[in-house]
């Protein structure tokens, strides 16, 4: 009976746990897919999906029916086990990173001591999916599309790695609880960290989009070179499990950025209506802000040319992050005595 | 014994898939495996409490090395089944390094037998009440400072000599210069003709100030 309540209550508890926050996180990524798409055809004076159920509401899960049914097709050439393990990979890895993100006060499944590098570390796994699905189908445009993204993720995860680094200084703690309590200010949205840490806000959504190969930065699927990339002989479920990974991958940027920028769930006015809504509202709007701008650079923005990305990347915001990181730590060790001077 | 079990677990498999990466046949495989005992690694550094560690080892390791690694093998064109006719011939001493190690790592362990003292006086006591990574920049930071901006050099160091040992300015190539492009406005680049019908247009109609787009964006 001991051994029921010390190991297997709390393994049924995180079984059930983890079962509702899947539920949960793949309805919402299904109506994140059709608010992208909706978003993109507003821009473009279309209509987007509005046939399946009301507003074309139902469209993500039609779609996923459709890949379900269709007959997956596996190219002759192609190296079996590591072309089947390279959506499973991206789909797996996507939706771990959701294990630690406190979405209200200790709404997290793991609330761990090193939470952001979690995140950092398994974002930074997600290359592999990219890599492994270029290399395993044995063709000349995925081949090409894995080999960009191979450099592309790795460059833009350094000064997405800056970048954590600054908001760590300010917060003084690994844990995303943590950082979310130390954004707690009377100022409410004026004590957020985008604010103090504004370039850094720019330079994180900007490799987010990077990272997550989003337009202007989708040069991995390109479809006007590459036809689409690393998933030219994906179709069916691996290709639905690559779409689902990207898009959780997206979803889990959201996250990120309302956590380290916007607070997390903490109420834009500290004051009474406003800390009467539960948290989560504010934590959903404030990702749903994020994936909004998300949308329209995808609508907006025109797709950069290699050499642009790169140089992006390594000469414009690995300097600027890495000078501000110097700067934080500078103006956190010797602030005080700037402000004691000015008395 | 949750512990235990996860520990074996964890161990296992790291020690067979270091074994596949030495056994398997295809080289991306070879780095796959390495890759997955990577993760085991970070595993048992969880289980031991060192939490940052095994993060830190994902993230450089995994994210970074094992990338490259993959990189460079997936572009090699090399004949898979010639590489691996010499294993056998490798194979003594393969035997001689791992016994070296082996004995390395038996006298390292049998001091802490012998001596159990002796690990306690060379490493710095572990503070409690705060977390390991804390505890770990407590010691980086303060104590072994100049140590660890040494090494951080050599790295630094390492990068540069990489970098002047192989970038090569080859004449006749054209690169791109950003600044010059953005320099571009639309009258420097572009200029309205009128075109009369019947007489299409001459080559002295477009004139000599006509600049093509490739020029100025290539620095020369």
């Amino acid at each position: 009976m001991e051994f029921f309540w010390t190991y297997l209550w709390p393994l049924i508890v995180i079984l059930a746990q983890s079962v509702l926050l899947l539920v949960v996180l793949l309805v919402a990524i299904a109506y994140i897919l059709l608010a992208d798409r909706k978003i993109w055809a507003a821009v473009q004076m279309r209509r987007g999906p509005n046939v399946v159920g009301p507003f074309g509401l139902f469209q993500s899960f039609a779609d996923l029916l459709k890949f379900m049914v269709k007959e997956p097709v596996i190219p002759a050439g192609a190296n079996k086990g590591v072309f089947l393990l390279a959506p499973l990979i991206t789909c797996v890895l996507a939706l771990a990173a959701w294990a630690v993100i406190p979405v209200n006060v200790g709404w997290a499944i793991a609330d761990i001591n090193v939470g952001v590098l979690y995140i950092f570390a398994v974002s930074s796994l997600m290359v592999y999916g990219v890599i492994m699905a270029g290399w395993a189908s044995n063709s000349k445009y995925p081949f090409l599309a894995a080999l960009r993204s191979a450099a592309q993720m790795v460059s833009y995860e350094v000064s997405i790695g800056f970048v954590i680094i600054t908001v760590l200084l300010c917060a003084g703690s690994l844990n995303l609880t943590a950082i979310v309590e130390a954004q707690n200010g009377p100022y409410g949205i004026f004590s957020w960290y985008w604010l103090p840490l504004f370039p850094m806000f720019i330079v994180f959504f900007i490799s987010a989009l990077a990272e997550t190969n989003r337009p202007p930065f989708d040069l991995v699927e390109a479809e006007s070179e590459l036809v689409a990339g690393f998933m030219v002989e994906y179709g069916s479920s691996p290709y639905m499990m690559f779409m689902l990974g990207e898009y959780v991958a997206i979803a889990t940027m959201c996250a990120m950025g309302t956590i380290l920028f916007l607070g997390g769930w903490l109420p834009p006015v500290p004051y009474a209506p406003f800390t009467w809504v539960p948290g989560i509202i504010w934590f959903v709007l404030k990702a749903f802000f994020l994936f909004f701008g998300f949308a329209m650079v995808k609508a907006i923005v025109p797709r950069y040319r290699y050499d642009q990305l790169m140089r992006l990347g390594w000469k414009v915001f690995l300097p600027l992050s890495l000078a501000m990181v110097v700067i934080v730590a500078g103006v956190l060790q010797y602030g005080h005595l700037a402000t004691a001077a000015m008395k | 014994m949750i512990a235990a079990a996860f520990f074996y677990l964890f161990a296992g498999i790291l020690v067979a898939s270091a074994f596949m990466v030495i056994a398997s046949k295809n080289p991306v495989h070879s780095v796959l495996y390495l890759i997955l005992a990577f993760v085991n690694a970070a595993g048992l550094f969880v289980m031991m409490g060192a939490e940052f560690l095994a993060m830190i080892l994902v993230v450089v390791y995994v994210g970074a090395v094992a990338v490259l690694f993959l990189f460079v093998v997936m572009m090699l064109d090399v004949d898979f089944a010639e590489l691996k006719k010499g294993v056998l011939q490798y194979l003594p001493v393969g035997l001689l390094l791992g016994g070296i190690f082996l004995a390395e790592l038996l006298l390292v362990v049998g001091s802490w037998v012998i001596g159990p003292g002796v690990p306690k006086a060379i490493t710095a006591p572990i503070p409690t009440g705060i977390s390991n990574t804390e505890a770990i920049g407590l010691v980086l930071y303060t104590k072994y400072v100049y140590f660890f901006q040494i090494s951080g050099m050599i790295l630094l160091v390492a990068m540069i000599g990489a970098i002047v040992l192989t970038l090569r300015h080859k004449e006749r190539v054209k690169r791109q210069n950003i600044s010059a492009q953005n320099a571009r406005t639309p009258e420097m680049s572009m200029q309205v003709v009128k075109v009369r019908q019947g007489q299409g247009l001459g080559s002295n109609a477009l004139g000599s100030n006509s600049v093509d787009a490739n020029s100025t964006g290539s620095a020369s």
